[in-house]
């Protein structure tokens, strides 16, 4: 073979080379070939085995159970859970029974039994702040499965079909976007129909009737991004209808940028609830929550902050730790992460 | 001082503008340390051509990169050394890499569409460029304009004014080679500088820079995937595979006598530089009086049996211009053809040429304006419900992009079932099965059933949509660019794997592709289309040995390497 080098070796060197023959070099370069066991060949494409399979979800776990944001966020939410569901378990005094206030105590301070003194009402500040967890974190959760469903089902849809579907949707959306959240629950709370049925589930539906559209944004961005890969028209010319494809493949690629803003919100949702409590318009009195402790220190804060001072805490350590739980998720879901 | 140091070197020849011992890089990841090189090592003469050849993942940016000091943060050099023009960079501080960059080691980036700043516009950005080297001065306009218009850009005054998206993908590289050439670098890296553009403009590209870098003396450091591109542009080839230089030395004679059992199977599957059609190593062996493989896997096909006849078909976008206003863009323009039963037809063009669309509109995914497909004598368009379903059935598509074309959700197992679970077919057990089987045929383990996309490496993810593909015992399977996003060597595996398919099963292929060096591997006939319309069309040995239009000629010139292996 090599003695056809010379021709060419000629007909490049006349003039300037002419590229389509490619260049031979007029200096000496050395044919180098490592030593084949030093570059051991492997098989073309060899599937590597080696791992375990991992899905999207056990990938991120995998990743996030190493991430101490996620673990100190984890356990705090593990810990409010608990005492939203076992109250009892964390004091001995029923606070929802009147009889354990005693105005006697009204304003005292810690001592034995009462690590964090008394009420105004004498009632004992560290139960109704064990007791005001179920109610806070029920808003929290609810309202956010709430505007999960309200806000992804009209931004998939949105996103996925387009067109004069999604300006409308898009608009609706924009109009509730456009009202202050907290001003509309206070609009919506004065309404006879909810005014004299206050409960957990009127101030859910307030929250979920202004939340749903930062919800239905993402969804629709996230939709409209995979609305058009690949997998999604192949599975459409294997004959999958449109809805189905949608169901199957375009929604559970979605959902991660949803699920981290969902997770942030819901502290948000818990804040938001404590706002109208606080106002007189969320929560009846009757009900135990963080937002009607706070209230009802607010007037007394100059003699005894400490009243207000531990719902607050409770209510600020609550909603860090979930949004510290999607930044973490944010981070273990990021798509980028994941293309190895 | 600068032509001092420009003169230097001329004195004596033999000192290497670029020489890198030993080298070895390491990434920081986190699953510990990786060693992405080692042991490389290259030397680049002043005036001299170099080219990096490997697959994705080889190390070949890596090494480039180190050289001018770009690593990623997480990437160190942990031995070895590099030396520019006799002196020590391999450690060298941020200052003096900085004082290098530009002036005495220029670059040219991979993809021009992300490489330049679509916020400012092209002249702004080369007087950058310019004026971080201390060479914009008062002139620096018509320096700009002088800069652009030596990179091929026709009235390049008027370009500089214009922004990156008023530029088309080889005007782009073009911009970006000004850029790079700008302040007149000695060595010029250039890092798959042409991948991203059709193979017509990469010539150009390509001759260009040629001309530009032997008239200004620059040596170009070339990295590419392309073994026969390497050959043709460059004197010396380094050759490396997961991160060590396995075989090195003059372009020519790497090509005709590769010594490393890598470099040989490099050569053996590069699509540019072989001239024959796939048969599997069944028919190889055989080796049947009949001369088309494809005739004795569907023995039943007779000469005018058709499976795909498209007549006229013509299809217009609207699309929205300033003020509501809507024009009319013919994608696809009167384009007739017929595809034989059991063989394969490749529809080539460059992009823009509608031939995306034809698939789209082949697989009843887009209506057609006008004219009609015909598949097995019935007109697709005319198909609803349950025909419809069974037309689905029978043609399904293989995509381009293996990392879009599976759902990231979904494991393997999931993904090949889901056809038959779509068309109800067989229960669990017996699907299962099934699964198994098609794995085989695509030559992966059954284990991979449990795993997910992101675990595989691109070709397998082709041999998966291949298999999800095959799950239907389809009649025509419509590959849109099936094999253009992967490594020469895997590509040669899956066009393979399709070939055997296809003499197994007396599949027919309709293949889109730009790459007419694939054609070659793979179809018995070609079309080919430019700007929506069929340009030529015939066998494949017809079109490449005697190509009657002047476009499918520049096209067929144009693959790299071509002529070098005749």
């Amino acid at each position: 073979m090599s003695e056809n080098l010379t021709p060419e070796n000629d007909l490049s060197k006349s003039a300037k080379p002419a590229a389509r023959q490619g260049k031979v070099s007029s200096r000496v370069i050395e044919h180098f070939v490592a030593p084949l066991e030093e570059t051991p060949l492997v098989a073309v494409d060899k599937v590597d085995m080696t791992a375990a399979p991992l899905s999207l979800w056990a990938d991120a776990w995998k990743n996030l159970r190493k991430q101490p944001l996620f673990i100190i966020s984890a356990l705090l939410i593990l810990a409010v859970l608990v005492v939203a569901i076992f109250p009892q378990w964390f004091t001995h005094i029923d606070p929802t029974d009147q009889s354990t206030c005693s105005l006697n105590d009204s304003g005292e301070g810690a001592r034995s039994g009462h690590p964090l003194g008394f009420t105004l009402q004498g009632c004992d500040v560290y139960a109704r702040m064990i007791y005001g967890t179920r109610a806070s974190l029920m808003v929290g959760v609810f309202t956010t499965i709430g505007v999960l469903l309200l806000g992804g089902i009209m931004g998939a849809l949105a996103g996925y079909y387009g067109g004069w579907l999604d300006a409308i949707l898009a608009r609706l959306g924009d109009i509730f976007f456009a009202l202050p959240m907290i001003l509309g629950a206070i609009i919506i709370m004065q309404l006879p129909a909810f005014r004299d049925n206050r409960s957990v589930w009127t101030v859910i539906v307030t929250l979920v009737v202004f939340g749903w559209p930062q919800i239905a944004r993402i969804t629709r961005g996230a939709v409209i991004e995979n609305r058009n890969a690949d997998f999604v028209t192949a599975s459409k010319a294997l004959g999958l209808s449109s809805f189905k494809a949608l169901v199957k493949h375009v929604i559970p690629n979605s959902m991660a940028p949803v699920i981290v803003v969902a997770s942030i919100s819901l502290g948000t949702f818990i804040v938001a609830e404590a706002t109208l409590s606080f106002l007189g318009l969320g929560l009846p009195q009757s009900v135990m929550s963080w937002g009607n402790d706070i209230s009802d220190a607010q007037p007394q804060v100059r003699n005894n902050p400490a009243v207000l001072l531990w719902p607050a805490l409770a209510l600020s350590i609550t909603v860090l730790s979930f949004i510290m739980l999607g930044d973490a998720l944010r981070d273990a879901l990021d798509p980028k992460a994941r293309k190895r | 001082m600068n032509v001092n140091e420009r003169n230097t070197p001329m004195n004596d020849a033999e000192t290497p503008l670029l020489e890198i011992r030993d080298l070895a890089i390491t990434f920081d990841t986190s699953n510990g340390p990786v060693n992405a090189v080692r042991n490389a090592h290259l030397t680049i003469m002043p005036g001299e051509t170099v080219a990096i050849v490997g697959e994705s993942g080889s190390g070949k940016s890596t090494t480039a990169l180190s050289a001018i000091g770009l690593l990623p943060s997480n990437g160190r050099v942990s031995g070895g050394q590099i030396l520019f023009d006799g002196e020590d960079i391999t450690h060298a501080s941020e200052k003096r890499i900085i004082e290098l960059r530009g002036n005495s080691i220029g670059m040219v980036p991979q993809d021009p569409m992300s490489n330049l700043n679509p916020v400012w516009k092209i002249g702004f950005q080369v007087k950058e460029t310019l004026k971080a080297n201390g060479l914009a001065g008062a002139n620096s306009k018509d320096r700009v304009a002088e800069v652009l218009a030596e990179a091929g850009l026709p009235d390049a005054a008027a370009r500089a004014k214009q922004y990156p998206h008023e530029f088309s993908g080889g005007m782009r590289q073009r911009a970006l080679i000004a850029i790079g050439l700008a302040c007149r670098p000695r060595l010029l890296i250039a890092d798959e500088p042409t991948s991203a553009l059709d193979v017509t403009v990469q010539r150009q590209i390509l001759d260009h820079l040629d001309t530009m870098t032997t008239e200004l003396g620059t040596a170009v450091l070339l990295i590419t995937h392309d073994l026969g591109l390497a050959a043709e542009r460059a004197e010396k080839v380094v050759v490396m595979y997961k991160g060590q230089v396995v075989e090195s030395g003059p372009a020519l004679e790497i090509l005709r006598n590769p010594q490393h059992p890598y470099t040989q199977r490099l050569v053996n599957s590069a699509p540019s530089l072989s001239s024959r059609r796939l048969q599997s190593e069944k028919s190889k062996t055989a080796e049947t009086q009949l001369t088309k493989p494809a005739v004795v896997a569907a023995p039943v096909a007779t000469a005018d049996d058709h499976i795909v006849q498209v007549s006229n078909l013509t299809k217009v976008f609207k699309i929205r211009g300033a003020l509501g206003k809507s024009t009319d863009f013919k994608a696809v323009d009167d384009v007739s053809f017929d595809v034989k039963r059991g063989t394969t037809m490749a529809i080539v063009g460059e992009s823009g040429s509608g031939k995306s669309t034809v698939a789209q509109m082949a697989l009843s995914l887009l209506t057609p304006t006008e004219g009609n497909i015909k598949f097995d004598g019935v007109d697709v368009t005319s198909l609803r419900g349950k025909a419809l379903f069974d037309f689905r059935r029978r043609v399904q598509p293989i995509f381009q992009d293996p990392y879009g074309s599976l759902d990231p959700m979904l494991n393997i197992y999931r993904t090949i079932e889901e056809p038959l679970k779509i068309h109800k077919i067989g229960d669990s057990k017996s699907r299962e099965k099934k699964v198994r089987e098609l794995l085989d045929q695509v030559s992966m383990p059954a284990a991979t059933m449990h795993r997910y996309p992101n675990e595989l490496s691109g070709g397998q993810r082709q041999r998966i949509a291949i298999a999800r593909a095959l799950a239907l015992n389809p009649d025509l399977i419509i590959c849109d660019e099936a094999v253009s996003a992967l490594d020469v060597l895997v590509q040669a595996q899956v066009l393979n794997l399709l070939a055997e398919l296809q003499e197994d099963l007396g599949l027919t292929y309709l293949f889109i592709t730009h790459d007419l060096a694939v054609v070659r591997q793979i179809a018995d006939n070609v079309t080919v289309m430019q700007k929506g319309r069929v340009v030529e069309s015939g066998t494949t040995d017809e079109i490449f040995a005697n190509p009657s239009q002047s476009y499918t000629q520049d096209l067929l010139n144009a693959i790299p390497g071509a002529t070098l292996l005749a």
